[in-house]
């Protein structure tokens, strides 16, 4: 309830914003709606039926030009030589020298000479910045081209691909949409796969000046416009990191519950950061909070257990438990079904760990 | 957004007070605070027979965004909390004037530094 200064940035989607009566926030410098009335029957939308939300503060990145893919693979932690098929996608952290977070990213190839990375809003210029240094450094000869002409849209929920096809005629006009994980460029589109709510849905990257046309067509077709406080009980369910709040340029990735996400399998490999984690021998692991008594977790909490102390890194009520979640970065020894207690202003309130994710379509994993 | 009811007194810090003929305080939250708060999702009350400050931190309301302290206007004695707002707690949202949280016996007739309806828009209007 206090004053904040005026957001600098504005997506092309504020006139629907506030035509649909949003409550606009700061976030990361950008003006966004954190809802347009109850987040919690818009977090409800999205796993019954279909929610979207303006995620355009994200930045697109392309990167092309040959050596792209071995570019990549020093870059980041985890492998696009992975990637085989045409616009797969995926999820890596990029590191820096001490095998801290810089940013979290997904990244698409559509050839070895051809991928586009999707950044977070807060940390997308110190990405660039660490990108077009990494480029020189490597003597690289490649594009780096930051896409704020695009707006993107992501369309969630059981019954998202089916709306955004009947809302985004290029969509219901494609032969064949890409599969999960994966992105096409259907006309000017890039429809993705992906989402970041535990639902099946689409990310779709489409030109700033179709946004709003697009946003109203599916508003039409039902989809329930959605604003960040839902995205981020969808998000904490559904066992998803946020950058800034579970991982930092001071957190490995290691201890971020992120470990999956560190390729080792090719020992030739080198990338930035690997030989930080490789040093690394203090481990810690995030799990998930489950509160039995009364009250709600919130991040920065301490959490008390029988290997030691740990700390809350997000937590929030869970709509679809109807009761309070958290992720918890806890002692290495810590296993999911344990009883712990969380420091709730001065109480100590009974909660268990249990393993992430939370709720997966639609379904509670608890 | 609703009407701020004439017949009650405001707080800066965001609650409403209705004076009962018998002297008692019924104390609840604004319709601006509810707003401002989001989806409401738990609150602590105060226990009757609790002596309160004024001033003092009694309450707690969370919604799904935040934590935020509910302060006793006055001196006195808790009388009584909401149990139905306990349990339901999404009705502080349906309707912040109709949902009362505590009573309070307050220990003299003052109000202390309490404000009128229009004087309460106001407030919010510049913030």
């Amino acid at each position: 309830m206090t004053a904040t200064t005026q957001p600098a940035l504005r997506t092309p989607l504020y006139p629907n914003h506030v035509a649909a009566g949003a409550r606009l926030v700061d976030f990361a410098g950008w003006e966004m709606p954190v809802n347009y009335g109850s987040q919690i029957e818009e977090h409800h939308a999205v796993r019954r039926d279909a929610g979207m939300f303006d995620v355009s503060h994200m930045l697109s990145v392309d990167l092309s030009g040959a050596g792209a893919t071995a570019f990549l693979r020093g870059l980041l932690a985890n492998d696009v030589a992975k990637l085989r098929e045409p616009g797969k996608a995926l999820y890596s952290c990029m590191l820096n020298e001490r095998g801290g977070v810089i940013d979290d990213l997904i990244v698409y190839r559509f050839s070895d000479a051809d991928y586009r990375l999707v950044v977070n809003a807060g940390t997308a210029d110190n990405d660039i910045a660490w990108m077009r240094n990494n480029i020189a450094r490597t003597g690289a000869n490649l594009s780096l081209v930051p896409r704020r002409d695009l707006a993107m849209i992501a369309v969630q929920g059981p019954n998202a691909i089916d709306k955004a096809a009947r809302a985004i005629p290029e969509i219901g006009a494609a032969h064949a949409l890409p599969g999960v994980f994966q992105a096409a460029r259907i006309g000017e589109l890039l429809v993705a796969h992906t989402g970041y709510t535990g639902e099946d849905g689409l990310e779709i990257a489409l030109p700033a000046s179709r946004a709003g046309a697009a946003w109203e067509a599916l508003t039409a077709a039902g989809v329930k416009p959605c604003g960040l406080g839902a995205r981020d009980t969808l998000r904490l369910e559904a066992g998803m990191n946020l950058y800034g709040q579970d991982m930092d340029e001071d957190t490995s990735p290691l201890d971020a519950g992120l470990a999956w996400t560190i390729d080792l399998k090719d020992g030739n490999r080198d990338f930035v950061g690997k030989t930080a984690l490789a040093a690394q021998t203090d481990r810690r692991k995030l799990l998930g909070l489950v509160l039995e008594g009364k009250g709600v977790l919130r991040a920065h909490m301490k959490v008390v257990t029988s290997h030691g102390d740990g700390e809350t890194t997000s937590g929030s009520f869970s709509p679809s438990l109807e009761r309070s979640i958290a992720f918890a970065r806890l002692p290495a020894q810590a296993m999911p079904g344990e009883a712990v207690e969380v420091d709730i202003r001065g109480k100590l309130v009974a909660a268990r760990t249990v393993k992430l994710p939370f709720v997966r379509h639609g379904k509670p994993l608890i | 957004m609703a009407t701020t009811p004439a017949e009650l007194k405001y707080t800066a810090s965001h609650e409403w007070i209705r004076v009962e003929t018998d002297g008692t305080l019924t104390i609840g939250v604004t319709d601006h605070a509810q707003e401002a708060l989001g989806d409401v999702v738990f609150l602590e009350l105060p226990d009757a027979g609790r002596r309160v400050e004024a001033g003092e931190a009694i309450a707690v309301i969370e919604s799904v965004k935040a934590a935020s302290d509910i302060y006793a206007p006055v001196a006195g004695e808790v009388i009584e909390s909401n149990q139905a707002a306990v349990d339901a707690p999404e009705s502080i949202n349906a309707d912040a004037y109709a949902n009362w949280l505590f009573r309070i016996r307050p220990d003299d007739a003052g109000l202390g530094k309490v404000i009128d309806a229009a004087a309460y828009e106001a407030l919010v209007a510049n913030t």
